[in-house]
Order: C-alpha cells, then sequence, then structure tokens
C-alpha cells in the first residue's frame, strides 16, 4: 500500500476533475457528494493500508519513498513530484483525509440544496489534494506547491458564497484578506526556501536535514532560515502578528471552517515546523521565539474569546489559542506533544464545528450564542457531542484533549521554566471557561428565542453519525499517547512511533534537569482543578446568576470593550500598515508612477516597437526574387564571416 | 543488409511508415471512399509507430551498413514526428473537406513526409540525411498547393519549391565540398577527424552551406522569408504539420550532424553563426508577429522566433543545449500542433475567420475553445507552468552554461516582446465583443485532436524532468 | 591573416565589385531617353507578335514525369545487372522490391487516368478568384487534342 500512496494524493485531485467538469452536467447531489466523499474515502482506505504496512516494518526502516515522476531538474536542483512515507507524514495523512472524509460526508447534508453544490466538492476535494501533497512531499517545492494549492482552497472557500454579506462587508472581501495575508506569510516561506538551497545545495528533505548536521553552517543562518519559515507558518496557522484572517474567515460555510480552518490547513504551519525540526534544533533563539510567540498567541486569543457572542467566532479564537498550544510544544522541543495536539485537536475542532453547524442549521443561520439557549431537549445528540468536544478541550480526564495539552504544559514546564506553564494553565482555565460558556449558553438554560417562531430540529443522519464518529475520536483518541507515568512499561506509544522523526533534532535539544514523578503529577492535578474552577464558574456565572456577566461588564467596561473589539488589531493594522500603504498607493504609486513612468515606459516601447515592426515587414514583399536575394544577401554575409574568420 | 532479425525489428518503424505508405496506395486505386479510410489507417499506423518507438527506445544500434541509427535520440524523434502526424491527421479528417480538397492521397503525402522525416532523423550519412529531406521536402511542396483550384495555394506551394529548391542546391553543394575534402560522407567519420579538417577553409565553407540549408528549412532568419507566405496560403494543417513535424525533422538533422562535435575542441566553432542567426530571428520573428492582422501569418512569425529559441541551445554547444531542443521541439510541437488545430476548427469555407478580429467574443461564444487557445497562448508565450517555459527555460540555461549569458539576455528579452502578440489574442478573444453570435461548430475528431495535444503541452509542463532524463540518457 | 583561399576570394570580390561599380556608374552618366522602340525585345529586326509567357499544355509535364520515372529506372537496373550474378538472391529481391515499387507507382497512375491523354471532363483550371474563363480559351487549352 505504501507504494499506491500516490493514489491517496490523486485520488482527490480525479475528484475534482469530475465534479469540477461534469458538475453542472451531473446535477444530482447524491452522485457528486458520493464522488466527492468516495474519493476521499478511497484515499483514506488506503492511507490506513500504508500505516499498518509502515507499523509491520522495523522501526529503522519506516521512512519510505514513493517517486512519481522528475518535476524539474537542473544542474544540482531536482525536483520530483515524490512522497515520504514516514511516521509524522502518515499521522497527518490519517488526520487529513480521515477527518476529512468525515466532513465530506457531514457536507453533503450541511450542503444540501445548495446551488452550487458541485463546486463545494469540487473544491473541497481539491483541497484535500493540496493538502495531501503539503504533507506527503518529500521537498520543500512540492510542500511550497501543496501550501499554496491549500491557500488557494481556502480563498475559494470562504468567498464560496460570494454573493452574502458577510459582518461589515462581503464574504469575497473575508477571502481576500485570508489570502493577501497569508501571502505575506509566503514570501517568508520563499525566502527560507531560497536559503535552504544556497546553503545545502538541496531541497529535498532527507539531504537537507543530513546536510544540516553535518555541513558547517554558522547557527545566525540556521536562525534565518527558521525565522523566515516561522513567518510562513505564523500566516497560514494564524499566529501573532498574522492571526487576523482567521475570525474572519468563518466566513465560509460551515463545513470549510471545521475542515479547513480548524482541523487541517492552519495546522500546516505545526507540521511544516515539526518536519524541519532538525533545522529549529540547531537554532535555539528561534526555538525560544517560536514558544514564546505560541504562549502568548495561545493566552490573547483565549482572552478574546471569552467575551465573543458569535458561536463560531468563539470557536476561531479558540483554534487560534489550541495553535498556540501547538507551537508552544514546537518551541520547547516537544515535537511529538504538538502533533499529538494536533491530531487530538483536529477531532474535537472538527467535533465543535460540525455541532456548531448542526446547530446554526437547527436555528436558521442565527449565529448568535445570545440568541441561543435550552437547545438540548430539541437536538439531543447535537447536543452529547459538543459536551463530549467541550470536555475534551477543556482537558477534562480522561478525554483525549487532556492527554494532549497536559503532555504540552508538563513538557513547557521542564524545557522551557514555570512562567510558560503558568500562563499556559491560565489558557486552559480560560478554554474551559468560553467554552463551558458557549455550552451553557448554547444547550441548557431556557431558550432566549422565540419558540413560536423557530423550531429547532435535530439534523439528518448523515450530519450526525459524523458527529457521534468524531465523539468518540475525541473521546478516546487520547489514549494513544497516555504518558509514562500511567502506562508504566509501554511508554507513550504515540511518542515512540514519532520518535525517529524527531531523533536528530532531540539529540541536538538536550533537556537537562530531573523532575519527580510527584512533580508531574502536581502540575497535571492544578491544570485539571483549574479546568473544573473554569466550568464551574460559567456554570455559576450563566445557569445560577446571570447578573453576574452583566455587572463584570458593567464594572471593567473598558477591558471588555478591548476584548470585545479584539484589542481593535484590526484597527491598528488599518491605521499603521493598511492605510498608509493604500494612500500611498493612490496618490503616487498609481497615479504618478503607474500612469506616467510605467504606462509611459510601456506604450512608448509598445509605440516604437510598432514602428519598427511596420518598418521591417516591408521587406515582405510577396516576391519570391525578393525573398532569394535576401536569402543570398545573407548567404554571402555567413561567406564573409567564414572567410575573413579563419 | 539485415544482419539479423534484430536489425529488422530497429528498422521496423520505417518498414511500417513504408509498407503502410504501399498499402495506402492499393487502397486509393480502388477504393471509391479512400478518403473515409486512410485517416484512419494513417493515424492507426502513426499512433502503432510512434509507440513502438517509444517502448524501443533504450535499443540504440546502427544498422544497413552504418547508413541508420535507431534506439535513443533517434527513436524519441520518431515519436515525435508520428505522434504529431497522428494529430495532423485527425484533424484533417474534417478540415480538408471544408477546404475543398477531399482526396485521400493527401494522407499518403503525409505519411510519404513522416519517411523522410525519419530518415533525417536517423541518418548516419549526409546522403541519407539529402535522401530524407528531399522526401520530406517534395511532399510539402505537394501538401502547401494541395488545393489545385486555389490561387493562393499555388502560390504557396510555387514559392515555397522555388526556394526550396534553390536552398537544397547549397545544401548539396555544401555536401559536395565535404565530401571534396574529407572524401567520405558518412557523419562518423567526419566527427571523428574533424580537427583534422576544420583547418581547411573549403571543407568549413561546406559544412556552412550545409548549416545554411537546413537554416531554411527551420525557418531561421534571413532565410524565413517564405514562412509567412506558405503558412498563409496552405492548408491551415499541412502549415501546422510544417512548423512542428518539419521544423522537428530538420533539427533532428542538425543534431545527428553536429551532437557527436559538442564537448569537443571543435564544439563552438560554429556558434558565431549560429547565434548570429538565433539572435535575428527571435527578434525579428517576435517585432514583426507584432504588426500581423491574419492568424496563420502570426503564427508563422512566432514559429520563425520559436526557431530562434532552438537555435540558442545548439548555438550553446553542449549537451544541455541539446537535451533542450529536444525538449523544446517536443513541447513547441505540441503547443503549435493545437494552435493550428484550433484555427483550423475555426477557419470558415474560402478561407474566411482568418484575420485576428474574427477572434473577438470567442471567450462568449465558445468557451471551452477559447479556454484551450488561451492556454495554448499562454505556453507559447512562455508562461510557467506550461512546457513551453520549460523550453525556453533549458535552452536559456544550456547557453548560460556555454558563457553565452547575452543571447539568454536576448531570448528573455525577445521572449517579452512576443508575450504582446499573444497575450492580445487574449485580450480580443475575452474583452472584444463580437459582431456574431454564431457558436462554433466542431467535429468530435477535431476536438479530441486539440485536448490531446494540449494534454500533452500540460503533461510536458508538469513533469519536463523525467523528458529531459529520458534525454539525456542517450546523448 | 588571409589564407590562400581568401586571396583568390578577394580576387573574385574585386572583379564582382569592378563590373558593378562600372554598370552603375554608366547608369549615373548616360543620357536616358527611352522610346517605344527601344524598349521593345530585339527579335533579330522582326516585331515581337504576342508575349513571350506561351502556355504550355500541363499533360505535357505529366509525359515528362513518367519519363523521369523510367529514365531513374534504366538508371538505376544497369548497375544491378552488371553485378546481378555476384549477389545472389539477396540482390534479386533487392532489385524486385525497386521494380515492384515503381510498377506500384505506374500502376496508381494508370488506374487514375494520368496516361489518358483526352479528357474531356475535366474544367480548366482556375487560378484566380475572378469570372471563370471563357469558352475560347478552354479550347485554346485542349490544343493538344
Amino acid at each position: 500500500m505504501i507504494d499506491l500512496i500516490y493514489l491517496a494524493v490523486f485520488l482527490p485531485l480525479l475528484g475534482f476533475l469530475i465534479n469540477g467538469i461534469f458538475g453542472t452536467k451531473i446535477k444530482n447531489e447524491k452522485v457528486i457528494g458520493l464522488i466527492g466523499s468516495g474519493a476521499i474515502g478511497i484515499s483514506f482506505l488506503i492511507v490506513v493500508g500504508a500505516f499498518f504496512e509502515t507499523l509491520s516494518l522495523p522501526a529503522d526502516q519506516r521512512t519510505n519513498f514513493v517517486n512519481l515522476f522528475t518535476w524539474m531538474k537542473v544542474g544540482t536542483l531536482d525536483v520530483s513530484f515524490a512522497y515520504q512515507v514516514d511516521q509524522l507524514s502518515l499521522i497527518m495523512a490519517l488526520v487529513v483525509t480521515g477527518v476529512g472524509f468525515i466532513i465530506h460526508v457531514y457536507s453533503i447534508g450541511y450542503m444540501h440544496g445548495d446551488k452550487a453544490f458541485w463546486r463545494f466538492f469540487a473544491y473541497l476535494n481539491l483541497f484535500i489534494f493540496a493538502m495531501m501533497n503539503l504533507i506527503m512531499a518529500d521537498n520543500f517545492v512540492l510542500m511550497f506547491l501543496g501550501w499554496e494549492g491549500v491557500g488557494l482552497c481556502s480563498y475559494l472557500l470562504i468567498g464560496f458564497w460570494y454573493d452574502k454579506d458577510f459582518e461589515k462587508s462581503t464574504t469575497s472581501a473575508a477571502g481576500l484578506k485570508a489570502f493577501v495575508v497569508n501571502r505575506i506569510g509566503d514570501v517568508g516561506f520563499l525566502l527560507a526556501m531560497f536559503l535552504i538551497y544556497l546553503f545545502f545545495d538541496s531541497l529535498k528533505f532527507s539531504e537537507v536535514f543530513s546536510r544540516a548536521v553535518s555541513f558547517d553552517v554558522p547557527e545566525h543562518i540556521f536562525m534565518l532560515i527558521t525565522l523566515l519559515l516561522f513567518v510562513g507558518a505564523t500566516g497560514k496557522s494564524a499566529q501573532i502578528p498574522l492571526f487576523v484572517w482567521l475570525p474572519d474567515a468563518m466566513a465560509g460555510p460551515t463545513p470549510v471552517s471545521a475542515l479547513i480552518h480548524a482541523a487541517t490547513m492552519v495546522t500546516a504551519g505545526v507540521y511544516m515546523v515539526a518536519r524541519t525540526s532538525v533545522l529549529y534544533a540547531m537554532a535555539p533563539t528561534t526555538m525560544m521565539i517560536v514558544a514564546v510567540i505560541g504562549v502568548f498567541t495561545a493566552f490573547f486569543a483565549a482572552t478574546i474569546g471569552l467575551v465573543q457572542n458569535d458561536i463560531k467566532k468563539v470557536l476561531a479564537y479558540s483554534t487560534i489559542s489550541q495553535l498556540g498550544y501547538m507551537f508552544l510544544a514546537m518551541g520547547a522541543g516537544a515535537f511529538s506533544a504538538g502533533i499529538f495536539h494536533l491530531m487530538t485537536h483536529a477531532f474535537f475542532k472538527a467535533l465543535l464545528f460540525l455541532g456548531a453547524g448542526s446547530v446554526i442549521h437547527a436555528m436558521h443561520e442565527q449565529q448568535n450564542i445570545q440568541h441561543y439557549g435550552g437547545l438540548k431537549k430539541y437536538l439531543p445528540i447535537t447536543y452529547g457531542t459538543f459536551l463530549v468536544a467541550a470536555m475534551a478541550i477543556s482537558g477534562i480526564p480522561p478525554f483525549s484533549g487532556f492527554f494532549s495539552k497536559d503532555e504540552i504544559l508538563w513538557f513547557s514546564y521542564t524545557n522551557l521554566g514555570f512562567v510558560f506553564w503558568l500562563i499556559g494553565v491560565i489558557t486552559a482555565i480560560m478554554t474551559a471557561f468560553y467554552m463551558f460558556r458557549l455550552y451553557f449558553l448554547t444547550f441548557d438554560g431556557k431558550p432566549r428565542f422565540d419558540e413560536k417562531q423557530t423550531h429547532p430540529h435535530e439534523s439528518p443522519k448523515l450530519m450526525t453519525v459524523p458527529l457521534i464518529v468524531l465523539a468518540v475520536l475525541s473521546a478516546i483518541g487520547g489514549f494513544i499517547g497516555i504518558p509514562e507515568i500511567f502506562s508504566g512499561a509501554h511508554g507513550n506509544v504515540f511518542h515512540s512511533w514519532l520518535s525517529p522523526i524527531f531523533k536528530s533534532a532531540n539529540l541536538k535539544l538536550s533537556y537537562f534537569g530531573a523532575h519527580s514523578h510527584f512533580e508531574e503529577y502536581l502540575l497535571m492535578a492544578i491544570s485539571v482543578a483549574g479546568a473544573l474552577g473554569g466550568i464551574s464558574a460559567a456554570a455559576y456565572i450563566y445557569l445560577k446568576r446571570p447578573s453576574i456577566a452583566a455587572n463584570t461588564v458593567e464594572r471593567f467596561k473598558s477591558i471588555y470593550t478591548t476584548l470585545w473589539n479584539k484589542y481593535y488589531i484590526d484597527e491598528v493594522y488599518d491605521a499603521t500598515v493598511i492605510n498608509p500603504i493604500v494612500n500611498s498607493s493612490r496618490s503616487f504609486l498609481w497615479k504618478i508612477f503607474d500612469n506616467k513612468i510605467i504606462d509611459g515606459l510601456v506604450n512608448g516601447l509598445a509605440k516604437s516597437i510598432s514602428i519598427v515592426s511596420s518598418l521591417i515587414r516591408k521587406m515582405q514583399t510577396g516576391i519570391v526574387q525578393s525573398y532569394a536575394l535576401v536569402m543570398m544577401i545573407g548567404i554571402l554575409l555567413a561567406f564573409f564571416w567564414i572567410i575573413l574568420s579563419l | 543488409m539485415l544482419n539479423n532479425i534484430q536489425e529488422f525489428y530497429n528498422i521496423l518503424p520505417l518498414i511500417i511508415i513504408g509498407g503502410l505508405i504501399l498499402v495506402s496506395l492499393i487502397i486509393e486505386m480502388y477504393s471509391e471512399s479512400s478518403e473515409k479510410i486512410l485517416p484512419w489507417l494513417s493515424i492507426i499506423g502513426f499512433l502503432f509507430v510512434g509507440i513502438y518507438s517509444l517502448v524501443e527506445v533504450g535499443r540504440t544500434s546502427i544498422v544497413l551498413q552504418n547508413m541508420l541509427a535507431t534506439g535513443g535520440v533517434v527513436n524519441i524523434f520518431w515519436l515525435i514526428f508520428n505522434i504529431t502526424a497522428a494529430i495532423v491527421c485527425l484533424l484533417s479528417i474534417n478540415y480538408i473537406k471544408k477546404y475543398g480538397a477531399y482526396y485521400g492521397e493527401y494522407y499518403i503525402i503525409i505519411q510519404t513526409s513522416v519517411l523522410g522525416m525519419m530518415l533525417m532523423a536517423g541518418a548516419k550519412d549526409l546522403i541519407v540525411i539529402f535522401l530524407g529531406l528531399e522526401v520530406m521536402s517534395i511532399s510539402f511542396y505537394v501538401l502547401a498547393g494541395f488545393n489545385r483550384n486555389r490561387s493562393s495555394a499555388n502560390e504557396a506551394s510555387l514559392k515555397y519549391f522555388l526556394l526550396g529548391a534553390f536552398a537544397t542546391g547549397f545544401l548539396v553543394y555544401g555536401i559536395a565540398l565535404i565530401y571534396g575534402k574529407a572524401t567520405t560522407t558518412s557523419i562518423d567519420a567526419i566527427s571523428l577527424n574533424f580537427s583534422a579538417l576544420s583547418g581547411n577553409v573549403l571543407f568549413l565553407t561546406g559544412v556552412l552551406l550545409f548549416l545554411i540549408g537546413f537554416s531554411f528549412k527551420i525557418a531561421a532568419f534571413p532565410f524565413h522569408m517564405w514562412v509567412p507566405d506558405v503558412y498563409q496560403g496552405s492548408p491551415t494543417t499541412v502549415a501546422g504539420l510544417f512548423s512542428t513535424a518539419g521544423k522537428a525533422a530538420g533539427f533532428s538533422a542538425l543534431i545527428v550532424t553536429f551532437a557527436a562535435l559538442f564537448g569537443g575542441p571543435h564544439g563552438h566553432l560554429f556558434t558565431p553563426y549560429l547565434s548570429a542567426i538565433a539572435v535575428f530571428s527571435m527578434l525579428f520573428g517576435s517585432i514583426v508577429a507584432i504588426m500581423q492582422t491574419d492568424i496563420k501569418r502570426m503564427l508563422a512569425y512566432s514559429s520563425i522566433a520559436h526557431a530562434g529559441y532552438m537555435l540558442i541551445g545548439l548555438a550553446s554547444g553542449n549537451i544541455d543545449g541539446v537535451a533542450g531542443i529536444i525538449f523544446y521541439l517536443a513541447a513547441y510541437s505540441f503547443m503549435n500542433l493545437a494552435a493550428f488545430g484550433i484555427v483550423s476548427i475555426l477557419e470558415g469555407k474560402e478561407e474566411t475567420n482568418l484575420d485576428l478580429d474574427s477572434y473577438a467574443g470567442l471567450g462568449t461564444r465558445s468557451p471551452f475553445i477559447a479556454g484551450l487557445f488561451a492556454l495554448i497562448m499562454f505556453a507559447l508565450a512562455g508562461i510557467p507552468p506550461f512546457a513551453g517555459f520549460f523550453g525556453k527555460y533549458y535552452v536559456f540555461i544550456a547557453a548560460i552554461k556555454s558563457d553565452l549569458t547575452w543571447l539568454a539576455m536576448v531570448g528573455i528579452l525577445s521572449s517579452m516582446i512576443s508575450v504582446y502578440f499573444y497575450l492580445r489574442l487574449v485580450v480580443i478573444m475575452y474583452f472584444k465583443s463580437s459582431e456574431t453570435e454564431d457558436k462554433v461548430s466542431y467535429t468530435a475528431s477535431e476536438i479530441i485532436a486539440v485536448v490531446i495535444a494540449v494534454v500533452f503541452v500540460i503533461i510536458l509542463g508538469l513533469a519536463p524532468g523525467s523528458f529531459i532524463d529520458l534525454v539525456t540518457k542517450f546523448l | 591573416m588571409l589564407t590562400e583561399f581568401g586571396k583568390v576570394f578577394a580576387f573574385i570580390l574585386t572583379a564582382v565589385m569592378f563590373v558593378l561599380i562600372a554598370v552603375f556608374a554608366a547608369k549615373l552618366i548616360r543620357p536616358a531617353r527611352p522610346t517605344k522602340e527601344k524598349l521593345t525585345t530585339y527579335e533579330c529586326g522582326e516585331n515581337p507578335e504576342g508575349s513571350p509567357w506561351v502556355k504550355f499544355n500541363i499533360r505535357f509535364y505529366v509525359v515528362a514525369l513518367i519519363f523521369l520515372i523510367f529514365d531513374v529506372e534504366v538508371v538505376m537496373l544497369i548497375p544491378w545487372a552488371l553485378v546481378y550474378q555476384d549477389s545472389g538472391m539477396l540482390g534479386f529481391l533487392v532489385g524486385a522490391i525497386f521494380l515492384i515499387l515503381l510498377g506500384l507507382g505506374m500502376a496508381y497512375e494508370w488506374r487514375k487516368g494520368d496516361l489518358e491523354w483526352a479528357r474531356p471532363k475535366i474544367t480548366p483550371l482556375v487560378l484566380t478568384k475572378t469570372e471563370p474563363p471563357e469558352e475560347k480559351q478552354e479550347k485554346e487549352l485542349n490544343l493538344g487534342e
């Protein structure tokens, strides 16, 4: 099955082509949905097959390459469509195709009746194709191709309902924002790629990483490369300072938010850091920067999440916050812990989004949680699965989020220090709080909508079954990564599976310092207690005494409005970056530089070339004799040359 | 003669095409509906030979008493010729009916010309090159004037014939001079003794004349004068064949004669001549194409410019350059064939719908065809990721490796100029409203032919490395 | 600097230039008073009649081409006949294939009716897009009958 992995990559492309070209002709939603999700389903089965085949191999032979064809080859630059099937890419592929398949199935129900049903599935399949290229690539160029591809799909899907309004502008504007912000990050990625080729003379992962260890390259080069790569990662994974696009990306259909803006694409940055962990390990400074940005983003996004009222906005900020955790893990050198959190996060965050989609579906596109309430009895399945996901994200044992988040916190304590751990725990408490605020306001309490006019109803089976599957995964998904202190002799299974990938990075980063089991238990207990505290606080405030919330808002009005307006980040960016650029473009670049200089140059050049052209074409008289004469002159000139030059 | 059965298998492509001609001739003699049978017979034959050549690509040998080489690069050329010819036949089925020359002989003459090309590509002897060249050229003269009742076709044919004969005269004179000094016409023997021979001015003049003869065939400046008139006058599909397979055949002959010298001390002997005609071809083709209003003339000038780009690869005189040319030829063949195919689809009866303005509004009238055409224009302009970009990229890289950076710079400059007229067509198709609302009618065979060519353009653009690997393996 | 041949070439060049310069110089200096008489073609004192572009019947070319084929056949067959005894079966086959090819070409021409002299069905070739030629011209074309 490993050799067939290219099928897993290209089947989604096939689905895209079929639905994209013949979609308008097929018309039947069932057929389109079947083609779309079938392509992903088969991909998933192939990836599962490859996974088990890899599992059966001895640990040191688990990295395999599938070379499809040479793409470009010039000198030492040799770029192939080649896929690297190893522990890391398989985990990612399982998540992408698995969660992707579930969301595809869900979308058949969710998008039912949409006028561009075929287009939706075509884009989704194209996204999976690009994402698979990103994660399976064995070189930077192919990875970049996938990187750009997912960005494109994200843009197309955010603006999927291009004729709808979103907040103050349109969904297309939101898509454009995502695209432009991502471009900034992409520049970083590209520059890093150039530097890598300059110093290591290759763009193939395996060669670059072995040369990174053996070549004598100064540390500041590594720092530059990794920082530039990290700029790319902050764009794609919505970290400070490039996180502003993700909340707006919620303009897209909810399955898109679940698949692209929660489970898979936004984790591409984390994956990229993990993939290039060797380079990061050579640059400790960058590691520290990554950790700081990660933990700060986690905290920062969580505070905004506390006050938002749009159900999808809350989830969006929670996604940013959780991605911050993953970068914290990367910065702490706990790469496998970060990937573990990536995986569990994919489960429970996709579930949260799909549940939110189900709620929105039931409430006729109402997204404000202040207008929900008491939905428990109307949407029993959504309610149950949402509760599981909320528990998982809050870190309540034994749900999956507990294991992954706790591991990150533990490593940030041992490898980075107490402060990182403390901010992490505070963020975790806030996470539990806003998540259960959302939960209580939506499902508990009394309905705050007109029950006579709105009749919420449970979603069809096509939507609820995916919810249940994801709920099961969110609940038990953490057991594959049970920390050593619980599992004892077996150790952390997930960690040992991934360890060969991060071996050389971990060798570089040797952290010393003994920490007792007692410490670990204590920290774990504190974070669980904090999470429980956050939940009970939410329950107390939003179920028992709703007045507290109002009073707090009154008392801390300024803080509240700052949070409500997301720290005015968008406004700050507008004032400091966007408006100056737009204004100067308008007044100078456009009116003077473009209109006068560039256009003048281009038009003048074009005109003079046209004049030259009309002069020379007179040579073409149409008379054979004159043609022969021109040939003869040419031959005579050639004769002169050969006789005079010898 | 045939020493063993293996030799027979190696030249089987030639034998099949030869047999195909005879069989087609007999069918033409006795069948009333030969014009319906022959295209399909030709397509099957061409496809079989093309695929056979590809399968047998690894079997390099020299057969028929050092007259012919098979396998390797030769087979790659055979593949290009045959696939191109098959696409031309597929395009012609409907076109020649519209063009008013609905005869079965058309396909027989295409087969003959392909036989000539295959001889040229496989030649190991100057005489075989000449033989192949003449078989190809005479077929081309006939094809150019295939509609005897059309004055433009007659003019094209006569012009092509007269100038072609003129150029061939120089070619033969060149071969005679080479033979006079080297006392052999075997290419291997000449290349082997090249150092000793190259002191002789008559020998060098002979080689130069040989080059000039082929400069005519590949339509390089200043031997390009026939190109616009002939392309405009001949049937559009035939013009497609001239500009693709015909040009590829000319380059194949240059490559088989000169490739052995590359890398040696005399690899750069003719670089001044080659780079001069390359520069002039590129600039002349691109600049004059801007002012053309007839699409076929525009494509003709563009083909002159492309000959210039390919000559860069030859001028750089290294293996990379040769591999670059072969890739370029393959890419260019499919691009140009698709372009001429679309032109032939859109062409009306009596040479109407050939000026650029008749393409106005095509984007709304026939979005599919307009899309394909726009893609082809992007590819011809050398915009990545299509095959045209990588073709230019490889020859420019080869030039830079041979310290001919200025040549690559001129190439880039000329590409920039050429973007103007390629994209102008796109602009006309999409942004200019047309007077008519007519949908374009086409038959399945035509559109399949164009789509196949476009698919090759995309594939070569996506996986240029694989093709280059295949070629460099045999150089 | 110049090779031996270069010197010869320089001589050739000088000769050509000499003639050209003389002709052009003459053209510049001489008086030009053309009359109708002076401009007519010189035909030994006779007045020229009609255009020098006489049309031949196209079928003469067919005959000429067929002659060419058999001419080449003879040229190829004589050397073949001289070594025929030594080359055995293979030589026979080569000759036979050659003859078959020529025979096929001949058969093709025959079958297509190109060997028949008079073909009244044929409509005259129209080389211009203007009006078809008049009746008289058609008769002229068929003079060869």
